[in-house]
């Protein structure tokens, strides 16, 4: 039905796409996977025609028989929306804050003069009670729906018009496990349902692998490798799928013991916020964090796990000592942690964040990014000392010391979040709190921060706070995991005792919605068929 | 390296063409305007007077010289004046979003913004005497709440971004923060407001020494100028225009600068132009 023949783009000169070449029929689910920067979205955005200025393009992108690439832009308004819906990442951003959802359903429909408005408001109803959200008003504003629900409105709005193809990109990627799931199914049920084509663009081969009927393996603009899905895992013919399965399977080497001597102790931890205004008075206090006890052991990796909402960020800026707490004690080598705590007590105990564009002063140097902990201590060094010190913290990342010259924009996601690291361990911590801190990056990059970690936990003899809404990311890194749900840790346990037998029913939920590749290729193929 | 918007040089041009002349009539310029001689009034333009003369004998290009540089002055003065009392209170407002502190800094911008600047300007001016120094004073008030909004509405997303939560675990206080991490980061924002704040500047001057509630003789100013030649305004129309038409490029001069920056400055823009 749709058909990209030898794609190739470049924008300014910049090659971006080469000889692209796939074929997505009707009904069928196409799988394209690829780490950032392998040219994926540019792939998607060729076939709407929204490409950037400035691009040279070759090849075809048909539609049955037209030629979408030759099309102006007054007839390919016509194909999008009509026979083309597209779905984005960020749900939060995709949709206008300022009209109601179910103006935004029905926007599609009105454009395309498919309906009058009493009309498109039924059909956007209809819509919005297919993508399950029956109990959800029309005149709801963006911002009252949870990130889920609004990637929901966000399909109900592509598929309006009965689309013959649907582009997803990375549609879960922003999303919690257990929504992602539920997304997943959605878009699968709807692809059943109407016999659309599905084009899934995801980083994650997990991701796919359960769903796509055929998936194609994208690599610096080219298509490395393409087919059947069960066949291409099975057989990971390219060394570069190979490496990416390795990668999301990947278990960096863990040696060093845990002690028994707790270096951090939370004793009934709460923290409440003030309840919503309801006119005059207030509604009950928020109980973010409720009552969180747990012993982090020196040289330990810990992992605290629990999806959006449920109080980890608020609990962690506790930890840090960055808010107070409501009641209870949060005790770092026999000390309190307050806002108030000492300068030298804050330095035993650094952060990595999830972000590695948001991360840093975008108009320092690296070096000035990386000694910015040193304002902990009362003598920091100078001169060389210092300069050394930087030279020391980027060799420890595995970066040259000649970076320390260099400015943020200069370095990828991965190496940023070195960055990130090396400015934790400069003021020589005992505690790192990781915050999301591989979440953002793709599988073969997570997999090389992940080695580090483990090597630096060795080398600096480091205790670790691993934070993620992620279990399949603490399952690689961490002794112990504590799953927090509604404020409150619903289960703890040894991490493989945890993966192999949950006992609370949201980790088994937490654990059934991860999407995983399959362990034995063999065994799983006829599943797949 | 980008090509730098048309409007930034158009604009960066005329206001350095106005400030160069300005500061040159510190030092020189073609004749001594504070020496009437009534012999050679209302010349027209001529090898020795360059725009010809006005009804006390001075010559229009020195009298143009030494008003802008009035004019600028005072306007360059209130915006200073803005940013150095604004900006700290718009940062200080955005560290302690939420707080008592926010409200108070908010609402009494609200409050300054409440009142006609100009009215204001005029009373401030008529109560404490007519002079210079009032004028900023009157001018660079109506400043202040501008250069507080704009650094707030700027600071406040820097404000949750994690590298403010880094330099927070680094035991940085919000003072500190708010110099060393928001305030560089906002830096461009305040610049393009600068500018548009200064072609305002000149404007309010022109308008107070209009109704002789600026600079004193025998100090020269472009609102002066205008006034005193309204008068001959149907005899002598170049004695009214030439000053005029000073102000309209100064401005316009200005806000083409500002609208260049903006360009030159905003993030987006420059993504957009590789």
């Amino acid at each position: 039905m749709i058909e990209i023949e030898h794609l190739t783009l470049g924008i300014r000169g910049t090659p971006i796409l080469d000889d692209v070449s796939l074929r997505i029929e009707q009904g069928e689910i196409f799988g394209l996977v690829g780490e950032s920067g392998s040219g994926k979205s540019m792939t998607a955005l060729s076939v709407m025609g929204l490409l950037p200025r400035g691009t040279t393009i070759n090849g075809a992108a048909r539609l049955d028989d037209v030629d979408l690439l030759t099309l102006r832009e007054h007839d390919l308004r016509q194909i999008r929306g009509n026979d083309i819906g597209m779905i984005f990442q960020e749900p939060m951003t995709a949709l206008n804050p300022v009209q109601t959802i179910g103006d935004q359903v029905a926007e599609t429909l009105l454009i395309h003069d498919a309906a009058d408005r009493a009309e498109a408001r039924r059909i956007a109803r209809d819509r919005l009670d297919r993508v399950g959200l029956s109990h959800i008003e029309l005149d709801r504003y963006p911002h009252e729906l949870s990130g889920g629900q609004r990637q929901r409105v966000c399909i109900a709005a592509a598929i309006a018009l009965h689309p013959r193809l649907l582009i997803a990109d990375e549609p879960t990627t922003a999303l919690d496990v257990t929504t992602q799931a539920q997304i997943l199914d959605l878009l699968k049920g709807i692809v059943a349902e109407e016999n659309m084509a599905l084009l899934l663009i995801t980083h994650d081969l997990a991701v796919v692998s359960d769903m796509a009927d055929r998936i194609a393996v994208m690599q610096n603009g080219m298509i490395v490798e393409q087919g059947e899905t069960a066949q291409v895992l099975r057989d990971q013919v390219h060394p570069y799928t190979s490496a990416l399965f390795a990668a999301s399977a990947h278990q960096p080497d863990r040696t060093e013991p845990a002690q028994s001597d707790a270096i951090l102790s939370l004793r009934d931890v709460h923290r409440h916020y003030p309840g919503p205004r309801q006119g005059f008075i207030r509604g009950d206090p928020v109980r973010a964090v409720d009552g969180v006890s747990f012993d982090l052991q020196r040289g330990e990796s810990l992992g605290l796990v629990g999806e959006s909402g449920c109080g980890k960020s608020t609990l962690t800026r506790a930890i840090l000592g960055l808010d107070p707490v409501t009641s209870g004690q949060i005790i770092l080598n026999g000390a309190e942690i307050s806002p108030a705590m000492p300068r030298a007590r804050r330095a035993q105990m650094q952060v990595v964040f999830q972000d590695p564009y948001g991360s840093f002063n975008p108009r320092w140097r690296v070096d000035r990014i990386i000694a910015e902990p040193y304002f902990l201590l009362d003598a920091p060094p100078h001169g060389i000392d210092r300069d050394d010190a930087i030279s020391a913290a980027l060799e420890a990342v595995r970066l040259s010391p000649g970076d320390a010259l260099k400015y943020p924009h200069e370095f990828s996601g991965g190496q940023r979040q070195r960055i990130a690291i090396a400015r934790a361990l400069i003021t020589r911590p005992d505690l790192l709190v990781l915050d999301e801190a591989v979440s953002a990056l793709d599988v073969s990059v997570r997999a090389q921060i992940l080695d580090l970690l483990a090597d630096l936990q060795t080398e600096f003899g480091l205790s670790y706070l691993f934070i993620s809404h992620d279990l399949t990311v603490v399952r690689a890194i961490t002794d112990r995991v504590l799953v927090m749900q509604a404020g409150r840790i619903v289960e703890q346990g040894e991490t493989q005792a945890m993966f192999t037998a949950p006992q609370h029913p949201y980790t088994q939920s937490l654990l059934a919605a991860a999407p995983r590749l399959p362990d034995d290729i063999g065994e799983r193929h006829d599943a797949l068929v | 390296m980008n090509r730098l918007p048309f409007t930034l040089v158009v604009g960066a041009i005329i206001t350095a063409f106005f400030v160069g002349t300005a500061l040159l009539s510190l030092v020189w310029t073609p004749h001594d305007i504070t020496e009437l001689e009534i012999s050679q009034r209302l010349q027209p333009a001529s090898a020795t007077y360059w725009l010809g003369t006005d009804q006390f004998g001075r010559d229009m290009v020195s009298m143009l010289m030494e008003g802008s540089r009035t004019s600028i002055a005072v306007a360059l003065i209130a915006v200073g004046l803005g940013i150095v009392v604004g900006v700290p209170l718009g940062l200080a407002a955005a560290a302690a979003r939420g707080s008592l502190l926010d409200e108070v800094i908010m609402r009494g911008n609200d409050l300054i913004f409440a009142f006609p600047s100009l009215v204001i300007a005029i009373l401030i001016t008529a109560v404490y005497g007519p002079s210079a120094t009032n004028a900023i004073v009157a001018i660079g008030i109506f400043n202040i709440p501008v250069f507080a909004r704009v650094a707030r509405g700027g600071a406040l997303p820097i404000w949750t971004l994690d590298y403010i939560l880094a330099a927070r675990t680094a035991g940085k206080s919000r003072a500190r923060i708010s110099a060393e991490h928001v305030l560089p980061n906002i830096a461009n924002l305040l610049i393009v407001q600068a500018t548009i704040q200064f072609s305002l500047g000149i404007l309010a001057e022109a308008a107070l020494s209009y109704v002789n509630l600026g600079a004193q003789p025998p100090t020269s100013s472009i609102g002066k100028m205008l006034a005193e030649s309204q008068t001959m305004i149907y005899s002598n129309p170049s004695l009214a225009v030439l000053p005029g038409l000073a102000i309209v490029i100064m401005v316009l001069g200005l806000n083409l600068m500002g609208d260049g920056l903006r360009d030159a400055l905003d993030p987006r823009l420059r993504r957009a132009r590789g």
